[in-house]
């Protein structure tokens, strides 16, 4: 058994090969627990904090606070009391010698792919190859696939996954029919069928919720399970200034206040993930697709689209899973729900629950597919 | 999406824009090669090989090969602008664009404003500017101030391949005469670049990082050296906002006294002649806006009031440095 463990640099998505350690929150001879925030790690794309993959003595802290490391480098040591400090020297001189030897072991990112479905052409990123009811992602208003960066590659250790892009999205065809739920659930149909997927794990944020409820309302043979993220559908209530900010604004500096409206803490929000959005709101087709989509989902600033009163006729396993500081949708919309729907609500926590719990919601959904 | 270099995104841009308006021509001298002459079609696509593989797609009626005239040439393609056409021309070496400035400042430049605003001039004219290319005094100027000081140009300084394919899709899609600046050196660096078409905004800056003690201005291809400087101040703890104005003209002058303000200190990175250029520009701009945010003197790094010299030794030493940037900065962060 291995004395002296190593906590390394996290890949968080597909595309990270290295983080900044801003700053740790824990200091050597202390305890820690596994999940315990222990640092704050920043990406060029995203802030998040890091939680412990291992409990134990916290013996050294060998990256420094505003160091930039490679994905795989050591941080920090976890290791009993009773060994020496010598022995910690000599790991940590080992482990720097491999690595600096064998360099940072990132694989090549999987490339997202394209397929034809129901007359458009619609981008996902699969990740995992095990047997059995694939894991379905789906994105909410103005997001992507990239969005499951917390998440995918977890849930893809057990489960064939398929994150795709909504019509309008990503890397998909901006055309987006009548905008409203009916339709982007039909296309997320469309892709069922189109990659040979008779029945699948639904797990969809916010306007992706609301789409996975449709599709469990209306064709539960195809729906194994359902885990809602945050989702439209629940109730009238909308903060319609972030859906009218976030396609009215084609600025860094005009658009950052409305991306903060989505997490409970702003830091999350870096300047990349901002431009990210932008290169987004750029792409021809894009504005038209997002307003037709409001317009049809949202009009006047209430939800048009109400599933409460059919909740009750859920068949398969479902759960809720909100962020009680959501500025979106209000997570009231995640309490008194009837017998069919678990909820799951979190302090401290806002719309993209699915990037600042991730830890808790991989879990969630882990729990939701072992059924 | 795939990583693509500067010069496939502007082709892919060029292409896409074709495809998508059958008034997009383009022009210029070798931009297929071989029109009218015995041998090999499409041999050239231009002097690197931008615009190879669109004449075989859009034909001889939309890819011209000129004759080495640029008065002539560029005054058709304004000619063309103005009545109906939206031509893309190719000026090879902005250097050689002293022979058609009639053309382009009183002609093309004027037209809305003369015309009462009842004429509009599509005119884009890509053109390669910078040293670094061993190419010598007439080869490797920066000569964009030039066209930034005419009222009526724009001017499109794009500093990587995502920014040259978006900046040229619009440039392309405006109705006003753009200069486009394409950095020779850069043709072969990549980015990430979307496969599907995209415009990005004239006028509205990039902040490529946000910091807190100092704020880098800087242009084209010095965006690329001010990010490199910006990230090794930042192990040293002087953290800086980058910002990539992306046109000179339009010119984002609320982005700049912003982030101007955040900071406090600003260097201005310029590889253009230090005098009348846009580093002068918006130390100007910020001393009439901004002068009370300022904590200290505005930086400019530029290269020398001299011509671009042949020696490679002395080239190397003519074009600002990351590390005069890092060294610019790190003054300003000593001295308060």
């Amino acid at each position: 058994m291995a004395e002296i463990e190593a906590i390394v640099m996290p890949k968080w998505g597909l595309a990270m090969q290295e983080g900044m350690v801003a700053s740790w929150l824990v200091e050597e001879g202390e305890e820690i627990e596994k999940g315990e925030e222990i640092a704050d790690i920043e990406t060029s794309k995203i802030a998040n904090v890091f939680e412990s993959p291992v409990e134990g003595l916290l013996r050294r802290l060998v990256a420094g606070e505003g160091e930039t490391l490679p994905v795989g480098a050591l941080l920090a040591v976890v290791a009993p009391e009773e060994v020496g400090d010598a022995a910690i020297d000599a790991f940590v001189a080992d482990f720097q010698a491999r690595f600096a030897a064998e360099g940072p072991s990132v694989a090549a990112a999987p490339e997202p792919q394209t397929l034809e479905a129901g007359g458009r052409r619609l981008r996902y990123l699969e990740l995992g190859d095990a047997a059995g009811t694939p894991v379905l992602l789906v994105h909410g208003f103005g997001g992507d696939l990239n969005n499951w960066l917390f998440n995918q590659e977890e849930l893809a250790e057990d489960y064939r996954t398929l994150a795709i892009d909504l019509p309008g999205h990503g890397g998909s065809t901006k055309e987006v029919g009548e905008g409203d739920v009916g339709t982007l659930a039909a296309a997320v149909l469309a892709f069922m069928d189109a990659s040979g997927i008779e029945r699948a794990h639904l797990v969809g944020h916010s306007l992706g919720g609301a789409i996975c409820i449709d599709l469990a309302l209306n064709h539960p043979g195809r729906v194994a399970s359902l885990t809602a993220l945050a989702p439209a559908g629940l109730g009238p209530e909308i903060d319609i200034a972030f859906i009218d900010g976030f396609i009215a604004s084609n600025r860094a500096r005009k658009l950052r206040p409305f991306l903060e409206m989505l997490v409970h803490d702003p830091a999350l929000v870096t300047a990349e993930m901002v431009e990210d959005v932008l290169r987004f709101k750029r792409l021809d087709g894009v504005e038209a697709a997002l307003n037709t989509i409001a317009q049809a989902c949202f009009p006047g600033g209430r939800q048009s689209l109400e599933f409460e009163a059919r909740l009750e006729e859920l068949r398969c396993p479902a759960q809720v899973i909100w962020g009680k500081q959501d500025r979106i949708l209000p997570a009231s919309h995640g309490e008194d729900l009837p017998e069919t729907l678990e909820a799951h609500l979190f302090e401290d926590a806002g719309h993209l629950i699915h990037m600042e719990r991730a830890r808790e919601v991989n879990a969630l959904i882990g729990a939701m597919l072992r059924r | 999406m795939a990583r693509k270099s500067y010069r496939q995104a502007i082709n892919e841009a060029l292409r896409q824009e074709m495809e998508r308006d059958s008034r997009v021509i383009l022009m210029g001298e070798d931009v297929a090669g071989g029109m009218g002459a015995e041998g090999e079609d499409d041999a050239w696509g231009g002097p690197l090989g931008v615009t190879k593989g669109l004449m075989p797609i859009f034909g001889r009626e939309r890819v011209l090969d000129t004759p080495i005239t640029e008065s002539a040439f560029i005054g058709a393609a304004a000619g063309a602008a103005a009545t109906g056409l939206r031509p893309v021309a190719e000026l090879m070496f902005v250097d050689f664009m002293g022979v058609c400035f009639d053309q382009i400042f009183n002609q093309a430049a004027k037209f809305r404003y003369m015309f009462g605003g009842k004429a509009v001039t599509p005119l884009v004219i890509r053109t390669m500017y910078g040293a670094g290319f061993r190419a010598a005094s007439q080869h490797s100027q920066c000569l964009y101030p030039l066209f930034t000081h005419i009222p009526g140009l724009k001017v499109a300084l794009p500093s990587n391949a995502y920014e040259a394919k978006g900046l040229l899709i619009q440039a392309i899609r405006d109705d006003d005469p753009v200069i486009f600046f394409e950095h020779k050196a850069m043709y072969d660096e990549e980015a990430e670049v979307p496969d599907e078409a995209y415009a990005i905004p004239f006028g509205e800056a990039n902040v490529t990082r946000e910091g807190e003690d100092v704020t880098i201005i800087a242009f084209g291809r010095m965006v690329n050296l001010a990010n490199e400087a910006a990230d090794r101040l930042a192990k040293d703890k002087i953290s800086c906002t980058v910002v990539d104005p992306r046109t000179t003209s339009p010119l984002d002058t609320e982005t700049i006294l912003e982030t101007a303000a955040e900071t406090g200190r600003v260097v201005v990175v310029d590889e253009a002649h230090p005098r009348c250029n846009m580093a002068t520009d918006v130390a100007a701009l910020l001393v009439q806006e901004a002068f009370g945010d300022l904590k200290a003197p505005v930086r400019m790094v530029t290269g020398p009031h001299a011509p671009v010299p042949f020696s490679p030794a002395l080239e190397d030493l003519y074009i600002p440095s990351a590390a005069r940037i890092e060294a610019a900065v790190r003054e300003l962060v000593a001295g308060s």
